[in-house]
């Protein structure tokens, strides 16, 4: 019903990703939501780091650059400083950004640059081999923790939040329909937008942590997830366990590339 | 006349391009009236009749394999 082609690069097909995989979910709803927007497919820039997710600015016929492992959020602070007039979206895993470029992502946040990030979360490094990622969930299996991750995972939203970011969501692929109007406001809004999507890989966790068929990991999100608002009612033990979606941060910030235009501008008055 | 009388407001047109198709079978399982299943792995249309145009396949295809079309909608109808 919809037409995804005049946003593709068909000679790149079929996809890359596993049988399955939920990324091609998120791809197609980050085309809906830049289409509804209206926005020129010359107006829009991705930037992609390595790793899974990071293959897809290979398949959408805008702007794109492909760069090195957790560097993205870089690469995309440089182009919307030097270009604003473009829409700057990043698109990352949660390998990348949270643990190769966790640096660069708690700090592209502080700064609160116009940037949207679409963070594709599987909880693991699916395209090196299954190796624990700092979003593993605690206990789950992966090829370098066979015996069940002891460590605690990184809330990647949560880490937005605390940085300064001036939009923060949670989706899942579930729930693609949410998910594209979550990536349609995270792009209209001004500053550090995070778009948080579970994703799942049924190769590299799925197959490790016995969690069935793709179509039985699509529907545990819907199991696992509560919306913000029915977390509101529920207890801190009801909570438990639970995967909160929906706009978590939604405020109005200073963004750096104003904030910097403002102190040019000073200069040449004065001078 | 009757058979006019009978006729559904949606008509769907299902295409599948089997070359993109991975068979993760999201599309047939998720399907709320089951109108596809799959054949040699990958998914096929078996009962078009029953389909609603709901467009759930579509938009859960990760593959970009599966395109909804109702046609009492499309242009060319004039509708």
């Amino acid at each position: 019903m919809f037409n995804y082609e005049s946003y593709l690069r068909l000679d790149k097909f079929p996809l890359i990703w596993c049988s399955g995989c939920g990324d091609g979910i998120v791809l197609k709803s980050m085309i809906r939501a830049i289409d509804k927007l209206g926005l020129s497919k010359d107006d829009v820039c991705m930037v992609s780091g390595i790793g899974c997710s990071s293959r897809l600015t290979g398949y959408v016929d805008f702007n794109t650059l492909h760069t090195t492992h957790g560097r993205a959020l870089t690469f995309a602070t440089g182009i919307k400083m030097a270009k604003p007039r473009l829409h700057v979206i990043v698109v990352t895993g949660d390998g990348d950004a949270t643990a190769i470029g966790g640096n660069h992502y708690i700090h592209a946040a502080r700064r609160n640059i116009d940037i949207t990030v679409i963070l594709f979360n599987n909880f693991i490094y699916g395209m090196t081999g299954g190796q624990v990622s700092p979003c593993t969930p605690k206990g789950k299996r992966a090829s370098t923790a066979p015996y069940g991750n002891f460590e605690n995972a990184f809330n990647i939203s949560g880490l937005a939040q605390a940085a300064g970011a001036s939009f923060v969501a949670r989706a899942t692929v579930y729930n693609a329909v949410q998910l594209e109007k979550l990536i349609q406001r995270a792009i209209e809004r001004k500053g550090f937008s995070l778009v948080e999507v579970l994703s799942p890989c049924p190769t590299a966790y799925g197959r490790r942590n016995r969690e069935g068929t793709p179509v039985d990991m699509i529907l545990q999100q819907k199991e696992t997830t509560v919306s913000v608002a029915a977390a509101e009612k529920m207890s801190a033990e009801e909570l438990e366990g639970k995967i909160i979606t929906g706009v978590l941060t939604d405020v109005e910030r200073p963004e750096c590339r104003e904030e910097y235009q403002k102190l040019i501008d000073s200069f040449r008055k004065e001078g | 006349m009757a058979e006019e009388t009978l006729r559904r407001k949606r008509e769907a047109e299902i295409t599948i391009n089997t070359a993109w198709c991975k068979g993760c079978v999201i599309c047939v399982e998720l399907c709320p009236e089951q109108v596809l299943v799959m054949e040699r792995g990958k998914a096929k249309v078996a009962h078009l009749d029953k389909c609603t145009v709901c467009g759930l396949c579509e938009l859960r295809c990760p593959d970009f394999a599966i395109v909804v079309v109702d046609k009492n909608k499309s242009p060319k109808t004039g509708e």
